[in-house]
């Protein structure tokens, strides 16, 4: 089977600082996978390879390969802009624009030069109808995004995110800030996703990890310590550490 | 003992403390309590200076004349006692100076010690006469009939255009023409400074690295401490020329010379906060953007400026502020005609710079003064309009933005 994300021998340095380590890992299409590891070991920072956001930052050094859909993405002539279209970010924090929920989710297709408001119209209609915010916002798209609670205003990022129809949806830990009813709501659409994306999600939370994900990559200090089916690292790790991890024992 | 002094000395700075900021508030409501009443007095005062007199004959049935109107009669705008509700007779009008039509130097007196009996027969004798004469000959057997004219009215003050405060002999004080000078230079340097000083934040917040920026900052800061002298003087030399050059005017003193001049001045405010305001953008937000495939222009104006809005318009108010309030270097190139300003390319005058020019020729305490004084208050009542929006502004932002 094709794997539409892998890394080779992947090094990333925050100046002197070596962040992340020699990881070889392959993801296949259409899969959850998790990202689970004590703060600090590097998650967000290899998320973040994937959709260049690491470019954003004074200092950084990568070596090694990253490929998208078979395609190094730090070669030379990527366009980047290309790259962002394909592969979504849903962040930590809830943090739509200070704009109306319509052009929120209406931001992506403007700046990718899109002018037709009729299609317009209609992708951000369905996008929050994917993440499941439709009805509760259908009446009042010229409101501010920020009217909406935490948790509406995370499905509205993912809404965001989903208008320009990537392939590939980042999330760094998208329910970390919001409440249990509005991270329950998260995970459903998550596995609703699951159907037409790639996730790769990163969390801090196993039972999580547990119930969205196919499978669970453990990262500790800036090295892939176990990497493999979800089932298989939650009930029969195969390291010490991720034993340790998992069963709360640090982290 | 040790303990004791201590306590005392805890004491005794307290007390200072406590002290100085009681005094700089009073010291503060004492100069708007001063400046006000002042200002407020003008409205209580004749048109006519101090120490003068209209004065008719006793027969004359007219007994309201206002400011202007005695005023057009002064300069022959009005011949006739008809105009102005009398009987139709036209006017004679009697000054000072005209003492020597009517009598030879003789009839006066070696010491003019006849003068005011004289033109007080003078008065009884021609029924059409008015004189403009010295408060001191209307006393006691004066025959002649003294006309109070309605004092300085405040809505006349706010509406009318013409300014001649020193005018004889009733002072016309419009300030309509100052007030709209004042915000047509300040308007006019608001419209020059934004762009460019937004365009500066937007560098120095978001492109410039740190070097550029350690450079940029303290040059930019440099500019607020030049003296507005220096402004002036570079305004006069190089600014004003350049436009009479450009639009071939016959003087270059214009409104538009003093709107450069205070666009230049008002820069440093307008970059500094609005920088401020740029760089308080979530560094999220940003991110959301260009992972959504915005490139870095399309973030900055889609996003990074919309947010920081509230603060990029507190920043202009604020720099409109310190162009509202500025003196000297307006002063020195704008003209200075107390004129309506019908567009930027003529000479105008602004409130502080009539202020500025004229409070030297005006005698304390007189109706010339205490009109400045009323231009001051004027003034301290704009710059408080726009302080108090500027706080509105970023109080509203504090509620919203979290
Ligand atoms: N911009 C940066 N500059 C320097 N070091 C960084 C930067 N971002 C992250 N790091 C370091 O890289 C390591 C991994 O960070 P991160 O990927 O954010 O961890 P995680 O998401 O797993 O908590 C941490 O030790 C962190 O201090
Ligand atoms: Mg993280």
């Amino acid at each position: 089977m094709n794997h539409i994300i892998a890394t080779e021998k992947l090094n990333l340095f925050y100046n002197d600082f070596h962040a992340l380590k020699d990881i070889n890992m392959k993801m296949r299409a259409n899969t959850v996978t998790a990202l689970i590891g004590p703060s600090g070991c590097g998650k967000s920072t290899y998320l973040r390879l994937f959709n260049r956001m690491n470019d954003l930052i004074d200092g950084v050094k990568i070596t090694g390969d990253v490929r998208v859909e078979g395609k190094d993405i730090y070669e030379k002539n990527t366009d980047v802009v290309d790259l962002r279209r394909k592969v979504g970010m849903v962040f930590q924090k809830p943090n739509p624009f200070p704009k109306t929920i319509f052009e929120n989710v209406a931001y992506g297709l403007r700046v990718n030069g899109i002018n037709d408001n009729g299609f317009i119209k209609d992708k951000v209609e369905q996008s929050l109808v994917q993440s499941a915010l439709w009805d509760e916002v259908k009446d009042k798209m010229n409101k501010s995004a920020f009217e909406l609670s935490g948790g509406q205003q995370q499905r509205l990022c993912i809404a965001r995110a989903l208008a320009i129809e990537p392939s590939i949806i980042l999330m760094d830990e998208p329910a970390s800030a919001l409440d249990p009813i509005s991270t329950a709501k998260i995970e459903e659409l998550i596995y609703e996703l699951k159907q037409n994306y790639t996730i790769v999600i990163v969390t801090h939370n196993m039972q999580q990890a547990a119930r969205v994900s196919d499978h669970t990559a453990f990262f500790y200090l800036g090295e892939l310590i176990e990497y493999g089916e979800t089932k298989e690292i939650f009930t029969n790790p195969k390291d010490k550490k991720t034993q340790n991890y998992i069963t709360g024992r640090f982290g | 003992m040790k303990y004791f002094i201590k306590k005392l000395t805890e004491k005794f700075i307290e007390g200072a403390l406590f002290l100085s900021s009681t005094v700089t508030t009073l010291t503060i409501i004492l100069i708007v309590f001063f400046l006000f009443r002042e200002g407020f007095s003008l409205f209580k005062h004749s048109p006519v200076e101090d120490g003068f007199v209209i004065a008719v004959n006793k027969g004359n049935p007219v007994d309201k004349i206002t400011g202007p109107q005695i005023m057009d009669i002064f300069d022959q705008e009005i011949t006739n006692w008809e105009k102005v509700g009398g009987a139709n007779d036209s006017i004679i009008l009697f000054r000072i100076d005209n003492i020597s039509d009517y009598y030879t130097e003789a009839q006066l007196g070696d010491s003019f010690q006849y003068v005011p009996q004289l033109i007080s027969r003078l008065i009884d004798s021609i029924p059409g006469m008015v004189a403009f004469i010295p408060a001191t000959y209307a006393v006691d057997g004066f025959k002649g009939r003294v006309i109070e004219l309605p004092n300085v009215s405040m809505k006349k003050f706010f509406t009318e255009k013409e300014w001649y405060p020193t005018a004889q002999p009733a002072a016309q004080m419009g300030v309509l023409a100052l007030i709209m000078g004042t915000l047509w230079v300040s308007l006019g340097a608001i419209l020059l400074a934004l762009p460019l000083g937004l365009a500066t934040a937007i560098y120095m917040a978001e492109i410039a690295n740190e070097k550029t920026r350690r450079v940029l900052k303290p040059l930019i800061e440099l500019l607020a401490g030049i003296p507005s002298v220096v402004y002036g003087f570079f305004g006069l030399v190089i600014i004003v020329p350049l436009i009479q050059k450009v639009f071939e005017l016959p003087v270059g003193e214009t409104g538009l010379a003093g709107s450069i001049i205070l666009a230049i001045m008002a820069l440093p405010t307008i970059i500094t906060i609005s920088e401020d305001a740029l760089r308080t953008t979530p560094r999220a937000m940003k991110e959301a953007s260009l992972a959504l495939g915005a490139n870095k222009w399309q973030t900055i104006s889609r996003v990074t400026v919309p947010y920081a809005a509230s603060g990029i318009s507190a920043a202009a108010i604020l720099g409109m502020g310190r162009a509202i309030g500025e003196t000297m270097a307006v002063l020195m190139v704008t003209g200075n005609a107390a004129v309506m300003p019908h567009t930027l390319l003529e000479p105008v005058r602004t409130i502080p710079a009539t202020i500025a020019a004229e409070l030297g020729e005006a005698t304390q305490g007189g109706l010339h003064f205490k009109a400045l004084f009323a231009l001051g208050c004027i003034l301290f009542i704009i710059t408080m309009v726009v302080n108090l929006t500027v706080e509105y502004i970023s109080s509203k932002r504090k509620l919203t933005k979290r």
